[in-house]
């Protein structure tokens, strides 16, 4: 059984319907990738998996239908959406950034897994003291990915994490990303404009357009697919 | 020339000022907590405050103790914002602030229409939370309520600041006035969190109430009480919860100083009848000159 | 083709309440006139603070005190110099308009809240203000028309006659109130569908984007303000043309912030929606006296209502209206499962 399922998934933003009907997988310890066009979906989808926008059609996860809960009951049901944009609290400092990330956790587990966190990103443990907002574009991409670490997740939805990034950046937030999956098992659903490095990271993608599943396959068939080539590859 | 300065008089109005500022710092903590939470300013934040204090004035009638009274009225307070916020506020949450500021309006009018309805418009008289004798600071005659009263605000405005910079409630609040949004992903409950807000918000209203009621207090004393409040957020900084107790303050040593500049010797003073025009000036200069205040960071026009 | 049937609708809905209001004091009490007329005076004021909070979105919790101008204006001019009361109106409109576009002046530096409390300041500060210069005021004690020029107040004698025909004196305010309302009505209508009325909606959408898309922020924020002035001017100078007499406590704060529950109640944005705001303001008071004559009563009830409005329709009436008269679009998907 898949960690996460949508099945005829719709969305709408008051009366602009942004998903068609979206069917889609993950499965545990997968890294899955969503690309496509700006306005194709890609965000709505992580928003309709989230219970951030309101929807139709079936979302299961873990065995459990989550369609129509909230982001709050969502994040207690161990999914972290890391939002476009990152979403960290320019003016909290780093240490309170991460601890929020705990706020969904029952008590006293939350000082291990900061320690952990800090290890895995030393960079954050030397600016635990500064406002998030000072850090660079980077290691805020770092922290809001360490926050959602913060929640101990089974799902991680990532939404655009090279946006606004240097590619050298960019680079290593995904082998991060690949690290965590890799020693931990974390499942991943990653939304991202960058195809190339996402079809690297992933196992399997799904390639949307106007709302719909247009391909759909593992990462390297999407690799070697025709249009997928042309049009987000540039080859 | 002689300059007949009476050091202690006027040392006596600046303690005195501290004092009334310290309670004008309360609401204006109340006020700022819950415009930095919904970005909207409750009018109704001296209303509920009246309230509360005659529940406590009708409990001391019924015999309880004044302590126990005051305990019972800040509980009461505080659940009861709780209430007003999920019920009245809740379902305009996501409506202009405009909207959110007429159901304030709205509220102000239910609870002072509540107050004159349940009880009869005499003055009501509350014994003071502290003594009244004065105690002699360096030769000065000081009053023990006003001491009393400042260490209340500066306890209060201290436990608040306790509470958000280091307990997990604190934070949520915090993350949920930057940006709720994020919170929500987070899985903190917003909606809780502003019931929060507004219950802290009212029990510092009701603190507030207790300590203006005596030694006596009818329905529309909180009134001037809530726009000196005003001019101390404004003064301050109304999104800046440390604007809102330095400009209280500085506001009530201010207004105590200008009605009593004959203790420094002028020979003339401000009328004390001219208290409230004078906190109504001191909010047109700060809007005229610097609108964000001494503290304050918000973007005042709409650009 | 549907535009054209709503607008057909619309003129129809305006035809027939003309024809209400021209009959209506046929079918009611005398005295009950002068309440009408009263709710005209609100109407208008409203109407006036519709144009500078809900189209050019520049909040006024200062209206009370615009009215107070007028109204003074119009007592004044009376007492102190001799003139027919209803001559006084226009007067009465032009100077409030004036003081409104100097109010204008400091609304360039401020937004929202901090031009609300402003505004708000200097409604709490008119009574203070009218009691300093007695000389123009009476001071505390005001002027009574009716002592110092009872020949220039018109239909004092009980009865006003106008082309041949002869009124009550309440007809003739209600009359007087109600066709000076529309003309103003049209007037608004007619401001706001025009150049001006665009750049108003553009500032209030956002003066940012208005700006760099040339509209002068000034100009039109300073003129929103003045028009909005002259409509409470002309209000406040019919209350006291109806009154027959003014104080510095007929304008308090009060005043200002039930003129702006009564243009929200009535729809920020909606002109037709005044006239509920209106009838709202003029009426509610006494339906809460019907409810119960105990303290503080009146207040519960228009307290509750205020709120009960505000949540149940947070566009007004007017937004109400325009919900129904269009139709429904596709349900708001309920959430899944």
């Amino acid at each position: 059984m898949p960690l996460l399922e949508l099945s005829g998934v719709q969305a709408r933003y008051g009366a602009l319907q942004a998903l068609h009907g979206i069917n889609l997988t993950v499965d545990e310890g997968e890294i899955v990738a969503v690309l496509g066009a700006n306005g194709a979906g890609k965000t709505t989808t992580l928003r309709a998996v989230s219970g951030t926008v309101k929807t139709n059609g079936n979302i299961v996860f873990g065995g459990e239908r989550i369609g129509g809960h909230g982001p709050e009951a969502v994040a207690r049901e161990g999914i972290a959406h890391v939002p476009e944009g990152r979403g960290t609290f320019a003016d909290l400092t780093v240490r309170e950034n991460l601890r929020l990330g705990a706020h969904v956790r029952p008590r006293g587990k939350a000082k291990a897994d900061y320690d952990r966190v800090l290890r895995r990103f030393p960079i954050l443990a030397e600016r635990q003291r500064q406002a998030a907002g000072t850090l660079s574009g980077g290691e805020q991409q770092q922290l809001a990915l360490a926050r959602a670490l913060m929640q101990r997740p089974k799902l991680l939805l990532l939404d655009e994490p090279s946006l606004g990034l240097a590619p050298r950046v960019v680079a290593e937030i995904f082998r991060t990303v690949a690290e965590l999956n890799e020693e931990d098992g974390l499942s991943v659903l990653v939304v991202e404009q960058n195809a190339n490095l996402a079809l690297e990271t992933s196992s399997r993608a799904y390639v949307l357009e106007v709302g719909r599943v247009a391909v759909a396959g593992t990462s390297a068939e999407l690799r070697r697919h025709e249009s997928v080539r042309r049009s987000y590859l540039g080859y | 020339m002689v300059f007949a300065a009476d050091w202690a008089g006027f040392a006596q109005q600046v303690v005195g000022g501290l004092a009334s500022g310290g309670i004008y710092a309360m609401l204006a903590l109340a006020l700022v907590l819950i415009y930095r939470s919904t970005g909207v300013v409750n009018f109704a934040q001296g209303e509920m405050a009246m309230f509360t204090t005659f529940l406590a004035w009708a409990l001391v009638q019924h015999g309880v103790g004044y302590w126990g009274a005051v305990a019972l009225t800040v509980l009461i307070a505080f659940a009861g914002g709780i209430a007003l916020e999920r019920v009245i506020i809740r379902p305009v949450e996501r409506a202009p602030a405009l909207t959110i500021a007429i159901v304030t309006l709205g509220l102000f009018f239910l609870l002072n229409g509540a107050a004159f309805w349940i009880w009869s418009p005499e003055q009501k008289y509350l014994r003071s939370a502290f003594s009244t004798r004065p105690v002699e600071i360096a030769g000065v005659q000081i009053s023990i309520q006003d001491l009393g009263v400042i260490a209340v605000a500066v306890a209060a405005a201290t436990l608040l600041a306790v509470l958000f910079r280091f307990t997990k409630v604190g934070l949520a609040m915090r993350a949920v006035v930057a940006n709720p949004d994020s919170s929500r992903l987070l899985g903190i409950r917003v909606g809780w969190m502003l019931a929060l807000g507004w219950g802290l918000a009212a029990a510092l209203g009701s603190v507030a109430g207790l300590l203006t009621a005596s030694p006596s207090f009818d329905q529309s004393f909180m009134q001037p009480v809530l726009l000196y409040a005003f001019a101390g957020a404004i003064l301050g900084g109304i999104d800046s919860a440390l604007g809102a107790v330095v400009g209280s303050l500085l506001l009530g040593v201010f207004l105590n100083v200008v009605t009593s500049l004959d203790t420094l010797g002028l020979g003339w003073t401000i009328d004390n009848d001219l208290r409230l025009p004078a906190a109504l000036a001191v909010i047109l200069l700060v809007l005229l000159i610097r609108p964000s205040g001494l503290f304050g960071t918000a973007q005042v026009t709409r650009a | 083709m549907k535009a054209v049937a709503r607008n057909a609708v619309r003129v129809l809905l305006i035809g027939v309440a003309i024809a209400v209001m021209i009959v209506l004091p046929s079918y009611v009490s005398d005295f009950h006139s002068r309440d009408l007329a009263q709710a005209g005076v609100f109407f208008i004021a409203i109407v006036g603070l519709n144009i500078v909070t809900g189209y050019a979105g520049q909040i006024s919790l200062g209206h009370g005190a615009l009215m107070a101008i007028g109204g003074y204006t119009t007592a004044n001019l009376v007492a102190h110099h001799g003139l027919r009361d209803v001559w006084t109106i226009p007067l009465a409109g032009l100077l409030t308009g004036v003081i409104g576009l100097l109010v204008g002046l400091p609304a360039l530096r401020l937004s929202g809240l901090y031009l609300a409390l402003a505004t708000f300041g200097l409604s709490v500060a008119m009574p203070s203000i009218l009691k300093h210069f007695s000389g123009v005021t009476g001071g505390d004690l005001g002027l009574r028309l009716v002592e110092e020029a009872p020949d220039k107040i018109t239909g004092l004698s009980g009865t006003v006659t106008i082309w041949g025909y002869t009124l009550t004196q309440n007809h003739f305010l209600y009359y007087l109130t109600w066709s000076i309302a529309l003309v103003l009505l049209v007037a608004a209508w007619a401001l706001l569908r025009s150049g001006t009325g665009r750049a108003f909606r553009a500032i209030r959408d956002s003066e940012l984007a208005a700006e760099s898309f040339g509209v002068n922020r000034a100009l039109y924020k300073t003129l929103a303000f003045g028009i909005s002035g002259f409509y409470a001017g002309v209000a406040g100078s019919l209350l006291v043309v109806s009154a027959e007499i003014v104080n510095p406590l007929s304008f308090t704060f009060l005043l200002s912030i039930t003129l702006l529950v009564g243009t929200v109640v009535g729809g920020l944005g909606s002109l037709s929606g005044m006239i509920v705001g209106a009838f709202f303001l003029e009426y509610l008071p006494d339906l809460s006296d019907r409810v119960s004559r105990a303290p503080g009563v009146a207040s519960i009830v228009y307290g509750a209502v205020i709120i009960l409005v505000m949540i149940a329709l947070p566009g007004g009436a007017g937004g109400a209206l325009k919900r129904f008269s269009e139709p429904l679009t596709t349900r708001l998907y309920t959430r899944s499962q």
